[in-house]
């Protein structure tokens, strides 16, 4: 103990535990490396994603171009450089929303019941009984395509597994002796929540939200290449195949890199969900 | 169980009363008004009139919301805007294609993914177990629409073993049927056999730590009897309700495998629905794959309550 807080305690176990896992591991070198492009894009992209060479249309890998270039003469590899920003701000934004709505309803119908238990479970329900997709493309429908409203259906349709993911975990910390104790000291309900209930549900929260950032890239991807997410001219992968399909005999490379990229990033968050499963869930530990 | 089961079917109705809400609304929010966008630029303001009154277009909301569910409730889902055909006939017509594409992709998926689910987790550890492991994460990412787009370029395009695009229907001609949509299912079930294979491993590898699992080997059981009589019996269990939400993914994906087969499914039908405000189609079409889904869950659900008395609480 020798200095050192329990929670730093905790957290140095966890980083020592996470490190030996190698599909974890694996996971956050694939999204890191991911992660480090999108941000660099400007640098490490051989052309500009809208730059077109219109002597070099439709051409398949070569020396100028690593990975070909599309129907205009853009340069594949410097449009899937590019589009790493879209499918990861997409990412980011639509699981962040989810997680914002999702877990504050199902906190809400855990910790005070009755009622507002009834009423928002019951609303989780209805959105859970539609295939995702389909509920994101008729929200879309609703609002207009475009990327910001792409997110924004995201966000609504994964809502409810954070919802239920919550509920669960307040409904059994409730029961817990140290929560009993500090509602005995005369904590009020808010502080209760924030303090002692919210703290705990971290664990299955960060690990879900892991698996959801893959299946919302997923997400973005199937609704813009239904030509419903981003417009065509921005650089996302989506989009990039959903235009490819129409000449993919004559030239396959502008259907097959992008998506390869779509899978090395999915499955990077994939990793790194597994991994800290194992890591985070006690429950499961014993199983690897 | 009998009580269970009504307990259950009672729960249901606010949910189905919540989804037909949803629906209703979803629909009646979409931006554009249905007379004039049937019509066209050209139309009058009396014939917009007269088409907004024929179908009940000029009546407040609530109102329409009521006419609609009472009529869906009789099995009537009205015609469509666009062709005057009845609904009903063209969803149930539809969503058999939908249907027979779902199953072989389930079908798929249990085939593949159960045997290797149940031999990652008798190997946990070892080389093969993380292979495996990889594999299922690799299934779990491809994106299905590309890798449809890269069964039909390989097997279709480049080795020209069966035809691209295209559709018979099993019930027709079974081998002909098959060869249509065995590349469309592949391309579906791929995730949903990932899904599962891990699921049956992680819920095998906690049934293996019970002690009547001990009881079988101290026995003299073989191996082979342990697992799939004993184990997985019981590993079985949590498995299938994710069978029950994945038909979901299932019915979801569909949308989009069939519009890459051409496949004259349901969920080409809506997306053709969607893009030309065919109202009262896709109100029904999303309404049906709703309930659907719905009632597969519920179905999922008591079976589990059959083969597991402990969760009837």
């Amino acid at each position: 103990m020798a200095g050192s807080t329990p929670a730093s305690d905790t957290r140095s176990q966890f980083l020592r535990r996470f490190r030996r896992n190698w599909i974890g591991m694996a996971g956050a070198i694939v999204v890191l490396l991911c992660v480090v492009v999108a941000i660099f894009a400007p640098v490490l992209a051989p052309y500009g994603p809208e730059e077109t060479h219109p002597n070099w249309k439709l051409y398949g890998p070569n020396e100028f171009f690593l990975m070909g270039t599309d129907e205009f003469g853009r340069d594949i590899l410097s449009r899937i450089i590019f589009g790493a920003r879209i499918s990861l701000q997409v990412g980011l934004i639509s699981v962040s929303l989810a997680l914002v709505l999702g877990a504050s309803a199902g906190l809400v119908a855990g910790f005070f019941g009755g009622w507002a238990d009834a009423v928002i479970m019951r609303s989780m329900d209805v959105l859970f009984a539609f295939p995702a997709i389909l509920l994101a493309i008729a929200i879309l429908a609703v609002l207009g395509t475009g990327i910001a409203n792409a997110m924004l259906a995201i966000g609504i349709v994964y809502a409810p597994s954070f919802a239920r993911l919550a509920r669960a975990s307040v409904l059994s910390l409730k029961e817990m002796e140290f929560v009993q104790a500090a509602r005995i000291l005369g904590l009020g309900p808010l502080a209760l929540l924030v303090r002692h209930v919210v703290p705990n549900t971290l664990a299955p929260m960060i690990v879900q939200t892991s698996f959801s950032l893959s299946t919302a890239i997923l997400t973005e991807a199937a609704l813009s290449f239904l030509g419903l997410g981003t417009p065509p001219s921005v650089p996302s992968w989506g989009s990039m195949l959903s235009a490819s399909r129409r000449y993919v005999e004559l030239d396959p490379w502008p259907a097959i890199f992008p998506g390869l990229a779509i899978m090395l990033l999915v499955l990077g968050f994939n990793l790194f969900g597994d991994g800290l499963r194992d890591v985070l869930d006690p429950r499961l530990r014993a199983g690897d | 169980m009998t009580q269970y089961v009504l307990r259950r079917v009672v729960a249901m109705v606010p949910v189905l009363f919540g989804i037909s809400l949803l629906v209703f609304s979803l629909v009646h929010l979409i931006p554009g008004d249905v007379a004039q966008i049937l019509l066209g630029t050209q139309a009058t303001d009396q014939q917009i009139e007269t088409l907004r009154r024929t179908y009940g277009l000029d009546r407040p909301l609530p109102i329409q919301y009521l006419d609609w569910l009472s009529h869906i409730i009789q099995g009537d889902f009205g015609v469509s805007f666009r062709t005057s055909r009845p609904v009903l006939p063209d969803l149930v017509s539809r969503f058999g294609v939908t249907v027979q594409l779902t199953l072989l992709s389930m079908l798929i998926a249990l085939v593949v993914a159960v045997p290797l689910g149940v031999a990652s987790a008798a190997n946990r550890g070892r080389g093969s177990d993380a292979v495996a492991r990889v594999v299922a994460l690799l299934g779990l990412s491809v994106p299905n629409f590309w890798l449809g787009t890269m069964l039909i370029l390989f097997v279709s395009l480049v080795l020209h073993w069966l035809p691209p695009v295209g559709f018979v229907s099993l019930l027709d001609n079974p081998w002909l049927g098959l060869q249509t949509l065995i590349l469309p299912s592949l391309a579906l079930g791929t995730a949903v056999a990932a899904f599962i294979m891990r699921m049956v491993r992680s819920s095998l590898l906690e049934v293996l730590r019970q002690d009547y699992i001990r009881t079988a080997h101290a026995k003299g059981l073989r191996e082979g009897v342990v697992l799939y009589r004993h184990a997985l019996k019981n590993a079985f269990i949590p498995v299938l309700t994710v069978i029950g939400v994945q038909v979901g993914y299932l019915l979801g994906g569909a949308v989009i495998i069939e519009s890459i087969f051409s496949l004259p499914g349901m969920g080409r039908f809506l997306l053709d629905s969607i893009n030309s405000r065919d109202y009262s189609i896709v109100q029904g079409g999303v309404l049906f794959i709703a309930l659907t889904f719905s009632v597969v869950n519920l179905s999922v659900d008591l079976v589990y309550g059959w083969l597991d008395p402990r969760i009837r609480y």
